[in-house]
Order: structure tokens, then C-alpha cells, then sequence
């Protein structure tokens, strides 16, 4: 089940460049809550900060409090704890190319050494299925290789991967921007169901996949967050001037 | 943006679009699974990865430690002959084990010659082959070539050395030995008793062993030359070799002379094929039909038989000399080569 | 040659006509370029033409000495006839085996190091220098060092020494190729994995090692295949045995080393065992490296077809 998120004057950088400045928010659990902006606003920056994935860069580094459901993920536990218990689904569908399909799916729990394998099979076909798989490769989950699928079906078997460890919170950072809108809408479907279950934030370039799947909004430009509110409220009466002129086209 | 206060001072607490309600009822609505529990229960393993980094560095800095324990017990081990001779070591001439007098300037000449010359026959070869492949060759053919150049690179030099010995010998003897004293005589570098063992039979076979891996590189790099450069050549209406001249060659110039430099360092090392045909006489020789001998051969003809402390400290200072010549001619090499292909592993074997 | 064929081709002078000028340019520049193009087709049938005269010479003298005595019998004493290479083969079989099991774990780690540890260090940069400078290191330096170091404290030649000065010119070799793999690997197959929360060594072993195991496969054959063929590191370390011998602690046959032996004696029997010896070597070599190309080939992630 998901938990809420609380962000507290978060602050990253990548080497000397100030890429998110102060940021305070408070994402709500078991709903989708999307991230707009323009590219190179911060927003991937800020998903990565919520799983430390942000880390995983030398250059880079942040300051702040990420408060998830109990546990203050930059002082109570290291960054593998917190990203076991956050699922990601990146830009670009990554299965792992040596992997059979029901290997990528259960590689989070494998990997992190868990061996039940009752549960194993349980979880595969819990996951395939939350991620709207299961009936296009339920009959060759161990002989086709994950990279053998096409690239929605990719982007599904990540996200059915992401959801088989039962995370708290699944961050999804573009999801769709690198499919074709069939496959696109057939992701959108999945968040809207997956939100159910668990806390989603998605970032997207897409206003209207923001307006068709997240309940909350946040607008993002150069590093700051300029207005976060209801997504209906972004998209129909703004607060901001900046979010208007963003959502109605006017951007440079 | 700047004339504004700053902006979370604009933007109110978010407002949530769920009651609270609703919040806690998702949360205590079922318990945590058993995956859920077990990767709770999962530890940091921040030790581990620690150790996992540790290890690999120290196997990382095992190659500096190679290196340096090689210098390092060269260095000790050839004290004596170090103290004895100093510098006048590599220029002095005699090699008379019995009475204790060691000179190696016999064999630095002849490892000089052997892989200069070497290096004459072999460069422009070299460059024939990189050509003809990356420029000229049928597309169906660059493959088959390319393989069969580096088949020559896997040819151990125990092999050549016999295919030497028993081929290419008796040619220079009977036939290219003759040929070059009628028609090349004047110049008087073919002079003396002919017997197919010498310095010139030593470098057409280093020659031929060089080959592969100056062509190779050489080829790497001309393929790292951007095709707009040849393209730009081409469209100004230049014939194919003023492409390759001026594309191609002028662009590559630097990585070419680094892989004719690590030829070199191959050509300064190599054992066993010319210790078997060089006829192994520690004297200056004066014509390319007498025999010499160069640093790595006396080393591997004498070590084992060397008696007496001094001979073996001999040996090896010969061999340390060929670690750091080789070490260097290695390094300025590599950086030209580098320099041309951005620091993109070049293979060798 | 190219200013010769200059000279000849171009009596222009600044009082010609630009036409004429331009016409002899013109046969000029295509002579030149039909002249190079005939040169560096040449020079490649040069280079092929040694290639195909010591493997066809090595096929018929090594193949007409070829029996079944060279697998199964040891040397024979000088003047008798027969005896072949077993001990040979073995004892080339136990060096490589021990050089491998020295050399090939360092040097995966310390490639293992370079590419997912130490990217834009200067730390990894002088690992990576010193190890394509090492690569070009004499073998025969290599042989008189572990000789200093190994032979020289336990008082006699072994198969352990042959081992160690085998499985040092095999690091650099397998650093850099394993290096060069696994940075074909995609970064985002690594961020999947850490994003899992699989802990780094763990992504490193079965994420990144796995994905470009067939590439460091091939590059760790490549360089087994260059050590088996090495001589001037065994001579005063494994030495050689005209028997069997089985201890890692006393002198060992090996292969090169024996045709070496043989291939200088005045014998034309044991000429004529050199010649097989050689011909088992290079075709042990030759299928490796084949295999290589054949995998290699292949590319490096089995997914991508």
C-alpha cells in the first residue's frame, strides 16, 4: 500500500549547477500525482531525488527532507532500503537484455536474494497482470528474452518488474515518451488503475497525460517549483502566471 | 522572474484532493506482503559494496604493483653489474664472460638495426594493407583480409622462428643473398661469408611479425578519420589518393606514427624468432649478411647457462634497459595514438 | 617515388596554356592514383603471401609428422627413433590453467574497476595507461623478473613460476578488454538494477559482468590464446622436463618451449617433431581465436539480434 510523501526545502545539484532549488511539497499516498515543465526544469531531477537515484551521479548531490510514509529517507536508511521500497520506471523501457521475461520481472526480489519460489511464480503473475501483460506472454515467460518484446510491451514488463516488489511509492520519470500513442494509452490505463495500490508520480512532458491520469499537478521551471495545486485547478484557473502561460502554449 | 518575491511565498500549502479519511483507510487496509517484509528486512549492505570497490581497486592497482615489482627486482638484482660498469655498460664492446669483461653495446647495435630495418620493410606494407582495406577494398573482401592479418598476429614467434629456420634461411642463402650482392653489392652493405643466419634474415622476419600490428592499428585509426573529411576532399574533385593523402593520411598522421612506434616496441622485444636466425655473435657486425645479436636474444641464450654473479647481473641489466626502452617507446606511443582516437582501447593481440 | 613520377609527368610550365596545363595535370593525378591503388593492392598480397607460405609449409611438414605416438609418448632419448609430445601438451595444459586461474579473476576486476568505479578518475586513467604500457613489455623481461622473484627464492625452476609469468602478461590484456565491454553496456540497464535497490556489487556482478560476459569471454580467450604460444616467459621459469611431471613445484614441458628445443638440435627427427609440435599449437590457437570471431560477431548482448 502507499504511503504519503512529504518534501521539505529540497535542494539538488548536479556539480556547480543549481538544478532544484527549495522545493516543499506534500504528495498524497494512493494517487497519481504528475510533475510538468519544461525539459531541464528539474522535474526528472526531482523524481530521482525521492528513490537517491540522483546519487548514483558523482557530481551530484542534495540537501533537504524527503519524508516517506515513517522514515526520512536521507537519514533513516541507505539508498538501496530506500529504493527497495520505491519502485521507477524510466524514459526508455530498460528490461535487462540477458534476462527471460519472468527473470526481469522477479530480478528485484532474485537480486536482492529472496528465493520462495511459490511466491516467485505468485508474483509474476501478479505483476504481468497488474501491468496488463500477462495474456500477450503468459505462454513464453521463460523462453523469450526481455529485449525480444516490443517497445511498449518493454515499457510494461518495466513497470510489471517495478510493481513485484510491492513498493510504497512507484515514480514513473516519462514513461511514455519514448512509445506510440497505442502503447501510450494503454500505460495510461495501467496508472490509472496502479494508483489504487500504490503512490505514483509521474513526470511528464504531455499536459494532457498529466490532465487524463494524476489527480495533483506541479508545475516546474528552471529548478523551482511554481505552483502545485489540484490538477483540474492547474489546468483551469492557475494561480500562477508562469502556469498559464505554460499550459496555454505561451512558453518560450 | 528576478523583480518577483520569491515564489514559495506566492504558492499557498498544496491542497489535497482526497480527504483525509480516505487516506487512512488506504493505508490500514491490508497488511505488508511477504515480498514487502522480506526486502524491509534486507540490510544496507553497505559493507559489502565497500568491500566489492575495495577489491576491485586493489586489483586495479595490481598492474602498478606489476610494473613496479619488475623495475624494482631488476633493479636489485642488477646492483652488481650496475656498480661495476655505470653508464660505460652500453657503450663498451665485449662480451667475454670467462675473464668477467661485459659490454652491451653489441647488442643494443643489433637490436637497433634488426628493428629499424624491420621497421623499413614493414611500415610501408603496413600502410598498403590499412589502405587497401579501409579505402580500396571490396566490401566483400575487407572482412576475409582483416582476419587473416590478425591470424598472422596470432602466429606464436616460436613458430616463426622455425618456419625461419627452415624456410626462409636456406632462401637467403641461395637466392635472396645472392640477388642482393649482384645488384645492391655497390653499396656495400652486403658484404662478407653469407651463410642465411644474420641481421638482414632476423629483420625480414621481425618484419614480418610487426606487420599485422602496425597495419591493425593503423587501420583503426584511418577508420576513425570522420567520412565528411574524405567527403570534403572528394567534392572538390580530388582523385582517390589525393582523398586518401589529404582526408585521410593528414588527419591520421599522429596515430599513425604511434602505431609504427608500438611496432617498434614490438620489434625491440621480440625473442624467440630472432634469436633462432641471428646468428648470435656478441660483435658489431659491419655487413646485414653477418651474424649479431640483440638484448632480448643474449638474454635468452645465456641466462640459464650464466655462471657466476656478475654474468647474471650483466644479463639482467640488459634486461632492465630493455623494460624501460620499451616502457617508453610504449608510452609516447600510446598518448599519439590516443591523441587520434579519443582514448578508445586499442586491441592487441 | 612520388617526386619521380612527378617529374616526369609534368613538364608544365607557367607559359602553357592553362588547358594543356590542366589536361597533363589531370594524366598525372590519375596515374598517381591507379600507381597507389596497384601499390597498396600489392602490398596486401605481400602480407598475405608469408601468411599462406608458413601455415601451407606448417600444414604439410607438421601434418606428414603427425601420429598417434606425438599424443601419448614423452621425448625419446637423442638417436632413438619415435617419442612425441604428451608431456608437452600436458605440462602447456597445467601453466595456462595456473595462469589463468591467476590472471583472469585481476584482471576482470581491475576492468571491473575501471568501467563502473572509476569513470573520470585520474586514478583509472594511470590504470589504464599503465596497463596498455605493460601490454608492450618484452616477455622475456617478464621471464628474468618472476625468475628474480619466484625461481631465485625457491632455489629451482617450477610450473608455478612458468604460471605466474604467464598470468601477468595476461592482466593488462583482460583489464582492457573487459574495460571496453562493459562500457558497451548501457547505462540504463544499470539504473534499472539500482533502482531495484540491488546493491552495486551486486548490480556490477550480474547486471553489467553478465550482460557483457560474451565479450569477456572472447577477450579472455584472446589473450589465453596469446600466452599459449609465449616462450621467452617459460624459459628460466617452467623451464621444461623431457618427462612427465605432474607437481606445480618442479620444472614442466610446455609446448613452445619443446619445439624451440627441438627446432634448434641438429636432429632431423627431432626437426621433424617441432614441425608437428607447431602445427598442434597453432591449430589449438587458430580454433580459439575462430570461436572468438565467430562469438564476437555475434554482438555482445544476446537480446539485441
Amino acid at each position: 500500500m502507499g504511503v504519503d510523501i512529504l518534501v521539505e526545502s529540497l535542494n539538488a545539484w548536479y556539480g556547480t549547477t543549481h538544478t532544484l532549488q527549495d522545493i516543499n511539497l506534500r504528495i498524497p499516498a494512493n494517487h497519481a500525482t504528475a510533475l510538468i515543465g519544461p525539459s531541464g526544469c528539474g522535474k526528472s531531477t526531482f523524481v530521482r531525488c525521492l528513490n537517491r537515484m540522483h546519487e548514483t551521479n558523482p557530481d551530484a548531490r542534495a540537501t533537504g527532507m524527503v519524508r516517506m510514509g515513517e522514515i526520512d529517507i536521507y537519514k533513516d536508511a541507505s539508498p538501496v532500503e530506500i529504493r527497495r521500497r520505491v519502485g521507477m520506471v524510466f524514459q526508455r523501457p530498460n528490461p535487462f537484455p540477458t534476462m527471460s521475461i519472468y527473470d526481469n520481472v522477479i530480478s528485484g526480489l532474485k537480486l536482492n536474494g529472496f528465493r520462495n519460489r511459490r511466491i516467485l511464480d505468485e508474483t509474476v503473475e501478479r505483476s504481468l497482470k497488474q501491468a496488463a501483460l500477462w495474456e500477450e506472454v503468459k505462454d513464453d515467460l521463460k523462453k523469450k528474452s526481455g529485449a525480444s518484446l516490443s517497445g511498449g510491451q518493454q515499457q510494461r514488463l518495466c513497470i510489471a518488474r517495478a510493481v513485484a516488489v510491492d513498493p510504497e511509492v512507484l515514480l514513473m520519470d516519462e514513461p511514455a515518451s519514448a512509445l506510440d500513442p497505442v502503447s501510450t494509452s494503454k500505460i495510461e490505463d495501467l496508472i490509472f488503475h496502479l494508483k489504487a495500490q500504490y503512490t505514483i508520480v509521474i513526470v511528464t512532458h504531455n499536459m494532457q497525460q498529466a490532465a487524463r491520469v494524476a489527480e495533483n499537478t506541479g508545475f516546474f521551471l528552471s529548478g523551482k517549483m511554481v505552483e502545485f495545486d489540484s490538477t483540474h485547478k492547474i489546468f483551469t484557473n492557475p494561480r500562477d502566471k508562469r502556469t498559464e502561460d505554460y499550459i496555454t502554449g505561451r512558453f518560450g | 522572474m528576478t523583480s518577483e518575491p520569491t515564489p514559495q511565498t506566492l504558492i499557498p500549502a498544496p491542497q489535497l484532493q482526497i480527504s483525509p479519511e480516505k487516506l487512512t483507510s488506504a493505508r490500514s487496509e491490508s497488511e505488508p506482503s511477504a515480498v514487502r517484509l522480506f526486502l524491509n528486512s534486507r540490510g544496507s549492505s553497505g559493507l559489502a559494496d565497500q568491500g566489492f570497490a575495495a577489491l576491485m581497486l586493489l586489483c586495479a592497482c595490481s598492474i602498478f604493483a606489476i610494473v613496479g615489482f619488475i623495475f624494482v627486482i631488476l633493479v636489485l638484482r642488477s646492483r652488481l653489474s650496475l656498480a661495476q660498469f655505470g653508464s660505460h655498460f652500453f657503450t663498451h664492446t665485449g662480451w667475454d664472460p670467462v675473464s668477467g669483461d661485459f659490454g652491451a653495446f653489441p647488442f643494443i647495435y643489433g637490436t637497433l638495426v634488426s628493428s629499424l630495418l624491420a621497421l623499413l620493410i614493414a611500415v610501408p606494407l603496413a600502410l598498403g594493407v590499412a589502405i587497401f582495406i579501409t579505402e580500396l577494398c571490396p566490401r566483400r573482401l575487407k572482412a576475409p583480409i582483416s582476419f587473416l592479418t590478425e591470424l598472422l598476429a596470432a602466429i606464436p614467434s616460436v613458430v616463426y622462428g622455425l618456419w625461419a629456420v627452415f624456410v626462409l634461411v636456406p632462401i637467403m642463402r641461395d637466392q635472396l643473398g645472392p640477388f642482393l650482392v649482384k645488384y645492391l653489392g655497390w653499396t656495400h652493405l652486403f658484404e662478407g661469408a653469407n651463410f642465411g643466419v644474420g641481421l638482414l634474415t632476423a629483420s625480414i622476419i621481425l618484419a614480418i611479425m610487426i606487420l599485422p600490428i602496425i597495419s591493425s592499428l593503423t587501420r583503426d585509426i584511418m577508420q576513425a578519420v570522420p567520412n565528411s573529411q574524405r567527403e570534403a576532399v572528394l567534392a572538390l574533385g580530388a582523385t582517390r589518393w589525393e582523398m586518401i593523402r589529404i582526408g585521410v593520411l593528414r588527419n591520421s598522421r599522429i596515430g599513425i606514427v604511434g602505431a609504427v612506434m608500438l611496432g617498434l616496441g614490438r620489434a625491440l622485444g621480440e625473442t624467440m624468432a630472432v634469436t633462432m636466425v641471428i646468428g648470435n655473435h656478441p660483435e658489431v657486425p659491419h655487413s646485414l649478411f653477418a651474424p649479431g645479436y640483440t638484448l632480448a636474444s643474449v638474454i635468452a641464450n645465456e641466462f640459464s647457462e650464466a655462471t657466476g654473479d656478475l654474468y647474471l647481473s650483466a644479463l639482467i641489466e640488459i634486461g632492465l634497459a630493455l623494460f624501460l626502452v620499451t616502457i617508453v617507446v610504449n608510452a609516447i606511443a600510446r598518448l599519439m595514438v590516443w591523441a587520434v582516437t579519443r582514448g578508445a582501447p586499442a586491441r592487441i593481440s | 617515388m612520388t617526386s619521380a613520377s612527378v617529374t616526369n609527368t609534368t613538364p608544365a610550365t607557367p607559359q602553357r596554356p592553362p588547358l594543356r596545363h590542366s589536361r597533363s595535370n589531370g594524366m598525372r593525378r590519375s596515374f598517381m592514383d591507379a600507381f597507389v591503388v596497384g601499390l597498396a593492392t600489392l602490398a596486401t598480397l605481400l602480407v598475405i603471401a608469408p601468411l599462406v607460405a608458413i601455415l601451407g609449409y606448417l600444414l604439410y611438414k607438421g601434418a606428414s609428422s603427425l601420429n598417434l605416438a606425438f599424443f601419448t609418448h614423452i621425448p625419446a632419448p637423442v638417436g632413438e627413433p619415435g617419442g612425441g609430445m604428451a608431456n608437452s601438451i600436458v605440462g602447456s595444459g597445467i601453466v595456462l590453467l595456473l595462469a589463468s586461474f591467476m590472471g583472469v579473476p585481476v584482471g576482470i576486476a581491475a576492468g571491473v574497476y575501471l568501467a563502473e568505479f572509476g569513470r573520470g578518475k585520474a586514478l583509472a586513467a594511470a590504470v589504464r595507461f599503465t596497463a596498455d604500457v605493460l601490454n608492450g613489455v618484452p616477455s622475456i623481461v617478464m621471464g628474468i623478473s618472476v625468475y628474480a622473484l619466484v625461481v631465485l627464492k625457491q632455489k629451482h625452476f617450477s610450473a608455478l613460476a612458468g604460471g605466474i609469468a604467464l598470468a601477468i602478461m595476461m592482466v593488462p590484456t583482460i583489464t582492457r578488454t573487459t574495460e571496453e565491454m562493459l562500457l558497451i553496456v548501457p547505462n540504463a540497464v544499470r539504473e534499472a538494477a539500482l533502482g531495484l535497490g540491488v546493491p552495486k556489487w551486486r548490480t556490477a556482478l550480474s547486471i553489467s559482468l553478465r550482460t557483457a560476459s560474451p565479450g569477456i569471454i572472447t577477450g579472455c580467450m584472446l589473450a589465453f590464446a596469446r600466452v599459449a604460444g609465449e616462450t621467452a616467459p617459460l624459459l628460466f621459469t617452467a623451464f621444461g622436463n623431457q618427462f612427465w611431471n605432474f607437481h606445480l613445484n618442479e620444472p614442466i614441458a610446455a609446448l613452445p618451449l619443446q619445439i624451440f628445443i627441438y627446432a634448434i638440435s641438429p636432429y632431423d627427427e627431432w626437426h621433424r617433431l617441432a614441425w608437428a609440435g607447431a602445427l598442434v599449437l597453432i591449430l589449438l590457437i587458430m580454433v580459439s581465436v575462430t570461436l572468438v570471431r565467430i562469438f564476437a560477431g555475434r554482438g555482445i548482448l544476446k537480446g539485441n539480434s
